[in-house]
């Protein structure tokens, strides 16, 4: 990594990595519509240039300088103190590459569709692009805006290409919408009230180490206020239980891209706002809601784990195993420490990769035999064998295999969160039992047993079709047995961003919190 | 004070007071079949005026005109240039359905170049008698405009109603007028400020709710609202753009001058405050809800106009030059976003007969471009980036919460929330279906234009605002020193 030092100065890195999408969208809006299969190659080479410049910002991150690299900042709305400022650490590159992986995976996970092409693959590109921005912003202003970008693309696919099984996907659409709206209006009231707080001396900014170096300004009240708004706006983003009712529903009525990235990235942005926002500007505020989120976390991990063992829905089952794995992020981010915060990052990496490997997988089964009912599917495995290796390898990293990336990030996880709260960590630990019951069920039902006659007629997934086979397939195992590669980088963002000094603050004073 | 000098001060409102004379002496002159040119003709003489007007807001001479009676600040030039925008996009828009008027056609262009005119004083009305003549110009304007579709018996209706309810309010409007008058003995806005002080009387607490319900009105603010749905729905679509854009616009203009100067005293303010809060709040929160469940685009589009009015209240209640920027930049936004949903509403109601939200179904394949614009048009309304609606709510409810108004800017971003509910729902007929039995709506040449500039300026001002951003700025500057 200590090769090329000039590169961590290019600051075009990261506007071309974001616009290859949109100028693929634009492409696309100017291709007739029955030239689906160009536009399916238009929108495919959009997201190869994103996903090679992101793993390339990968590699030419320097780990040993951290912070923030490939920056630009460009003043943008001066009289609100607005910079189109991009940038990536240790914190937001692993997000940046998780979401082209699985921009790129999502591309080909949709080759087959064939209704309404054109303004299909205009969203997604839109949708990935949105995602992407929100990782990238050093700036709170340009983060939320490209947080909301994303949610009306979102609601146009599920309604239209969506799903109706157990809820309308009309339902299901709006659903995800109305939640998302709304917790973002809470997060909305919250962000403006930190910016006229740190605006207190004049000089107005939105910049995040900004904000976060003018901790003097917020007092410990506000801190609790600004932090609870955050908790709602990105705990209903992240799934965090009691607002996590969205998700299973929206996951089931979006087709399989939108599940991808919903259960990929998107739900991730929770998450790294709660770290990047929550924990690192409002370090008090977080320090006082940390045992409530710890809480709220293991009932994400074990309530959701019980209802996803009564589903029968396949998408239902993973959609309420990523309600669960969210408590783990959640907890590794109540403990407020550094170990347990690269923790969070990490499974927030490995959840993404395995749940749109899951969900890519179960498109193709659903897209196949037209039914994801577990009961009804049965030894696919005979007639489908690479789909069945998808399959199970997005299965056994769910429950943490060691060899696979999540096993490292649980670990992480776990270690870091075992002394803050230790009976909070056993039960979630325990929740790997069910999360074990119901993804070898579910393997079993789905892809052993006897040869079944009425699938025989069923084609394996060929040629594009193993894109999110191989590419997310790969990163699982190479995260697994070279964490280094991963962890490395997690861990210096986490100690050069400046997180972990304030976690070592914060951290002092706690100990013991509600039990 | 600067000297007396017409074509610093007068300059657009001459011009545009003279084209509707012209268009309507055309009008009558020229043989039935020359008529055709009067809609070019207003275009290009609004797009003259406008630029003049431009020309004026950054580099004209600034003059207070007959001992403040009359203010040419680039307060009232930023609202003069937002009415001719609306005038123009409605002319734009509605080619073919004005169309159907026939030989009376130019007299549509003449009233609706006298309402601008009314609209113009109104903004530039430094005294409450010149306020109420520009008010009522328009309104009387607008009385004809909105019962123009002669044999629709709902044109008529909304016509009538509209000019019963309109002439109530103007006499409410007046009442409080006299009463200010008799407490005074002013009509001037800063004489009134002076002599007012800081006891709030019976008569002085009378006066305030009075113009305010007065303004109200014409702002449709809860509970001064329920005439907007009805006659929305009436009139004819073009004329329903004007009114709900427009009219609105203007009415702002005055409530900001009114109170930010007159109701400046102690009493005013604090009386005016409290009111207008409880009425912002209320405006927010019925507008939206009472929108979920209609039916009828024009409806829709008539409480969300509500609702809109009351996100504007906010900016008022700020009582700063950030308010007030917030007001006049959002004015403007919504100007472009309310137009380019009416100019879709009135195409396709022009083409398939009916303006139900369920006609509107595959719009998408029908009509790509309309579904299009209209998505982004309700989207911006909404305030969704990357539209402009959502840097002109963040300019509002930040200006209100640096006030310490918190709990307003809570109701606010959670109403305008919830109204995402009802936009999508258009927005869910247009592109769910295919709309089989309904007819392709294709889209030409002014209507087209008119569609593609809302659409551009609407995305264009939400990623770039600085430059609008700037305007506003100075427009409330001069405002509020």
């Amino acid at each position: 990594m200590s090769a090329l030092p000039t590169v961590a100065s290019a600051s075009m890195l990261l506007p071309f990595t974001l616009l290859a999408p949109l100028v693929a969208m634009l492409l696309i809006v100017f291709l007739p519509k029955e030239e689906t299969k160009t536009i399916k190659i238009v929108a495919a080479m959009g997201m190869f240039v994103s996903l090679a410049l992101s793993i390339f910002a990968f590699y030419a991150y320097d780990r040993v300088l951290g912070g923030m690299q490939f920056t630009l900042t460009i003043p943008w709305i001066p009289d609100l103190g607005v910079n189109l400022a991009l940038g990536v650490d240790g914190l937001s590159l692993p997000m940046l590459l998780l979401t082209n992986l699985i921009g790129f995976s999502s591309i080909y996970a949709s080759w087959n569709m064939d209704k309404r092409v054109k303004e299909y693959f205009i969203l997604l590109l839109i949708l990935i692009a949105g995602v992407m921005g929100t990782f990238i912003a050093r700036d709170l202003f340009i983060f939320f805006l490209f947080y909301e970008i994303v949610v009306i693309p979102i609601y146009m696919m599920v309604i239209i290409w969506g799903s109706t099984k157990r809820v309308t996907k009309e339902y299901a659409g709006m659903k995800l919408t109305i939640y998302l709206l709304i917790g973002s209006a809470f997060l909305l009231v919250g962000m403006i009230a930190l910016y006229l707080a740190a605006a207190a001396n004049g000089n107005p900014t939105f910049m995040f180490d900004e904000l976060a170096a003018r901790q003097s300004l917020y007092s410990p009240g506000f801190q609790k206020v600004a932090f609870a708004l955050m908790l709602f706006g990105f705990g209903s983003l992240i799934s965090m239980f009691p607002f996590h009712s969205w998700s299973p529903d929206g996951y089931a009525g979006a087709p399989t891209a939108v599940s991808m990235i919903h259960a990929g990235v998107l739900k991730k942005i929770g998450g790294y706002g709660l770290i990047r926002l929550g924990v690192y500007v409002l370090p008090l505020g977080a320090q006082f809601w940390a045992p409530v989120i710890a809480v709220l976390a293991i009932a994400n991990v074990l309530y959701a784990g019980l209802i996803a063992l009564a589903q029968k829905d396949l998408k239902y089952v993973v959609g309420y195993s990523s309600v669960s794995h969210m408590g783990y992020v959640l907890i590794a981010i109540a403990a407020l420490n550094p170990t347990a915060a690269t923790g969070a990052v990490a499974m927030m990496f490995a959840h993404g990769v395995m749940a749109a490997l899951f969900f890519s997988m179960i498109g193709f089964i659903y897209e196949k035999t037209h039914t994801r009912n577990i009961t009804e599917l049965g030894g696919l495995a005979h007639q489908v064998p690479r789909l069945a290796i998808g399959f199970m390898i997005a299965g056994l990293a769910s429950l943490g295999l060691p060899g696979t990336v999540n096993f490292i990030a649980e670990f992480t996880i776990f270690i870091g969160a075992i002394k803050v709260y230790p009976v909070q960590t056993i039960l979630g630990i325990a929740g790997i039992i069910f999360t074990a019951v119901y993804i070898l069920r579910a393997i079993a039902n789905v892809l052993f047993g006897p040869r079944r006659s009425e699938w025989d007629h069923l084609t394996d997934i060929r040629g594009p079709e193993l894109v999110p086979l191989a590419l997310l397939g790969s990163v699982i195992f190479l995260g697994g047995i070279f964490p280094n590669i991963l962890m490395g980088l997690i861990n210096s963002g986490v100690t050069s961003s400046g997180l972990a000094k304030v976690l070592e603050t914060v951290s002092q004073a706690k100990m013991g919190g509600l039990f | 004070m600067v000297e007396f000098n017409i074509s610093t001060v007068f300059m657009p409102e001459v011009m545009i007071a003279a084209m509707s004379m012209i268009v309507l002496a055309i009008g009558l002159l020229v043989p039935r079949g020359a008529s055709k040119g009067i809609m070019p003709l207003t275009t290009f003489s609004l797009i003259g005026v406008l630029g003049y007007t431009l020309y004026d807001f950054f580099y004209g001479a600034k003059a207070v005109f007959l001992d403040g009676m009359y203010m040419h600040d680039q307060f009232a030039v930023y609202f003069k240039l937002l009415f001719l925008v609306a005038a123009l996009l409605v002319v734009l828009s509605s080619r073919d359905y004005v169309q159907k008027f026939g030989e009376h056609c130019y007299k549509f262009y003449s009233l609706l170049l006298t309402a601008t005119l009314g609209m113009m004083l109104m903004a530039g009305a430094g005294e409450l008698i010149t306020m109420y003549i520009g008010l009522e110009l328009m309104t009387i304007s607008f009385y004809i405009l909105v019962a123009y579709l002669g044999n629709d018996a709902r044109s008529s209706e909304a016509g009538i109603k509209y000019l019963i309810l309109g002439g109530t309010s103007s006499a409410i409007l007046l009442y409080g007028i006299s009463l200010i008058y008799g407490l005074t003995g002013s009509t001037e806005l800063a004489q009134i400020a002076s002599a007012l002080g800081a006891n709030l009387t019976p008569a002085s607490f009378l006066a305030t709710v009075f113009i305010l319900a007065g303004i109200g009105f014409k702002i449709s603010l809860v509970p001064f609202h329920l005439w907007a749905p009805d006659i929305y729905e009436g009139a004819p679509t073009p004329v329903t753009a004007f009114l709900a854009v427009a009219s609105k616009a203007a009415a702002f203009a005055v409530l900001i001058r009114v109170y930010l100067l007159t109701m400046n005293s102690q009493a005013f303010s604090l009386t005016g405050q409290t009111l207008l809060i409880v009425l912002a709040c209320l405006t927010m929160i019925l507008g939206n809800l009472i929108a979920i469940p209609q039916t009828n685009i024009k409806r829709l589009l008539a409480y969300s106009s509500i609702a809109q009015a009351g996100y504007l209240m906010v900016g008022i209640i700020a009582q700063s030059v950030a308010g007030v920027k917030g007001v006049l930049f959002y004015a403007m936004i919504y100007v472009f976003a309310n137009m380019g949903a009416f100019a879709v509403a009135t195409h396709v109601a022009d083409q398939q007969g009916s303006d139900e939200i369920k006609d509107f179904a595959g719009l998408w394949r029908r009509s790509p471009l309309a579904a299009v614009v209209m998505t982004a048009s309700l989207l911006s309304l909404a305030g969704i980036p990357p539209l402009a609606g959502f840097v002109g709510k963040f300019y509002l409810f930040s200006a209100v919460m640096s006030q310490g108004y918190t709990a307003i800017a809570y109701i606010g971003f959670v109403m305008s929330m919830v109204s995402v509910y009802y936009y999508l729902s258009v927005v869910k007929v247009m592109f769910l279906n295919d709309g089989k039995d309904l007819p392709d709506v294709p889209v030409q040449g002014a209507v087209k234009a008119t569609l593609l500039f809302t659409m551009i300026i609407t995305l264009a001002i939400g990623i770039y605002p600085t430059p609008l951003a700037q305007m506003a700025f100075a427009a409330a500057q001069s405002l509020i020193k």
